[in-house]
């Protein structure tokens, strides 16, 4: 049954979609409980212009989208501080842009597009050894960095204002916070797309967080969450012979709808759900 | 001013705005080393901009903040004297914390990036939970508490930081009358430990009974005084209403400043003037 573990490219995938499935999980709790979920989204969205901008250059293209992307993130966080323009609206205006900087890129190529469909929707399938490696590097350089600013980041998370007033320089880990979504959503490209990529960040935090009141856990959870809708969805995908990135993303819905269904947070229940859950749901429809 | 500088937190024609909107105003106060403030006014009146321009979190347009004789836009190390509690609406009481991690992001500034809490810090944290009869529920995740203790939680935190300036924020609201007796309680210890307070407050009542000075602010107007000379029936009138003026005590004797009586309003500063509550 598990002898298609024998292919290499089988073999990649699996690597690939665990490692995402991990990385995601651990970004997605701070994008759910600092309500990132729109900023994550428009992200992943600009990074399309960074993609196509990197086939028009002939660079590698997930060099080139983590470029875009950063600058993306960086530039909605300048925006979204300083501006008097309101933050969603700035968003808005980023990823639509973005996008259509990549459609007209794309225009400029003619033809040669088939593999920018893959970004789109995810092609685990094709992760190449290269691609494989830059995102256990990217990962890796995601998951030290969250270990090394653990207290920090719960901080701005909880009480970004309080943050700043004992001197934490909380402009430069909200930055700090959105390179790494950025970099998460860029590794994160071959496997799920860039359509769905923002769902398999929230999702299994708003899953986690469903189950549990304490950070460490919700992050263990949303790990465990992640990396199940990872396997889970890459496995279903293969032997139902249907899309992989969607099928995770599918699989990570199933797991949020079961969490909540066995959810102790009922006090939740009479309070509006939170901006993560509804996020979520939008992200998973 | 003195040689030897006597103030803790000094503005001085302060003026902010947010856009268009001009939240202060021309705003000079001084506040002593020690001494106990209650701001009061309408909502919408300044209040809790005021103690974010202090604390460095808004910048003025015009004029300076100094708090302990240093700039508000170089802090550096003072700002790990300050001790901040916001109001209890802007707490998400969600977020899955619990009691002790809350009052040890007090400590955070001094901790420093990339260390753990020390033993040192959870005692100081222990500590501050003591304080306002908190050290039982430590383990707590913060949903599960009450308004009223949530608030205590943030000025545990804010204790954490063993601040010199402690700057409060409505910190009675949504509280019982029980929790915000001993509150005041609490603040009234500080003050006698020498701790510099400023508190924003609805309560002009309860204000009176326990501070050294009051600020009355309504965006521009800040009359500032002695409870007993302050709260006025005039004065309390004119704050909430629209009236302008501007009194403050930056030498004894008080000064007016300004001409920017309007409406026939006029502020008596008489020592012989009974205290009213606001909205009588």
């Amino acid at each position: 049954m598990f002898d298609i573990l024998s292919y290499t490219f089988m073999q990649r995938a699996l690597l690939a979609s665990t490692l995402i499935g991990a990385i995601c999980a651990i970004i997605g709790v701070y994008v759910v409980l600092k309500s990132l979920a729109f900023i994550g989204s428009g992200i992943a969205h600009a990074s399309f212009g960074g993609v196509a901008l990197g086939y028009l250059l002939g660079w590698n293209l997930i060099f080139s989208a983590a470029v875009f992307s950063l600058l993306t993130a960086l530039g909605i966080g300048a925006v979204s501080r300083r501006s008097q323009v309101r933050e969603d609206t700035a968003i808005g205006i980023f990823f639509a842009t973005s996008m259509a900087l990549g459609i007209v890129l794309i225009g400029l190529l003619q033809g040669y597009n088939v593999d920018l469909f893959g970004f789109l929707f995810g092609s685990v399938l094709a992760v190449s050894q290269q691609d494989l490696w830059l995102s256990v590097g990217m990962g890796l350089l995601v998951l030290l960095t969250v270990g090394l600013f653990y207290k920090e980041f719960l901080f701005i998370s909880f009480d970004a204002e309080m943050a700043q007033v004992v001197g934490l320089p909380a402009a430069a880990l909200y930055y700090l916070l959105l390179a790494l979504i950025a970099l998460t959503v860029v590794i994160s490209l071959k496997v799920v797309g860039i359509i769905l990529v923002e769902a398999l960040i929230v999702t299994p935090a708003a899953a986690a967080y469903q189950l549990t009141d304490d950070l460490g856990r919700m992050m263990g959870a949303s790990v465990a969450i992640g990396i199940l809708s990872a396997v889970v969805g890459l496995f279903l995908s293969y032997w139902l012979n249907i899309a992989s990135g969607a099928t995770i993303v599918l699989t990570a819905a199933l797991l949020f709808g079961l969490a909540t269904a066995l959810s102790p947070r009922r006090r939740a229940v009479a309070e509006a759900p939170a901006e993560g859950e509804e996020a979520a749901q939008g992200a998973a429809e | 001013m003195a040689a030897n500088d006597p103030w803790a937190v000094e503005l001085e024609n302060v003026t902010v705005a947010f856009g268009r909107t001009v939240a202060l105003q021309d705003v000079s106060l001084h506040v002593r080393r020690g001494e106990f403030v209650g701001i009061v006014g309408p909502n919408g009146s300044g209040k809790t901009t005021l103690l974010r321009t202090v604390l460095g979190l808004v910048r003025p347009v015009r004029g300076e903040v100094r708090v302990l004789g240093t700039p508000v836009d170089r802090l550096g190390a003072v700002r790990q004297r300050l001790g901040y509690v916001p109001q209890l609406a802007s707490i998400d009481p969600r977020f899955p914390v619990h009691v002790l991690d809350v009052v040890l992001m007090g400590r955070y500034g001094q901790i420093g990036l990339f260390h753990r809490p020390s033993a040192a810090d959870r005692r100081a944290a222990q500590a501050a939970l003591a304080r306002v009869g908190m050290a039982d529920l430590a383990e707590r995740q913060i949903g599960q508490l009450s308004g009223g203790q949530r608030q205590r939680v943030l000025i545990a935190r804010a204790l954490a930081v063993e601040p010199q300036i402690l700057l409060l924020d409505e910190p009675a609201t949504g509280v019982d009358p029980v929790t915000s007796s001993s509150l005041y309680e609490l603040l009234n210890q500080l003050h006698e430990e020498g701790i510099t307070i400023m508190m924003v407050s609805h309560d002009v009542g309860v204000v009176s009974q326990y501070v050294d000075q009051v600020a009355c602010l309504n965006c521009r107007l800040v009359v500032h005084g002695r409870p007993e000379e302050v709260l006025t029936t005039e004065v309390v009138e004119g704050c909430y209403g629209c009236g302008t003026m501007f009194l403050t005590h930056g030498a004894l004797p008080h000064i007016m400043v300004g001409s920017h009586r309007k409406k026939g309003l006029t502020a008596r500063v008489s020592p012989a003037a009974q205290h009213k509550p606001a909205g009588e």
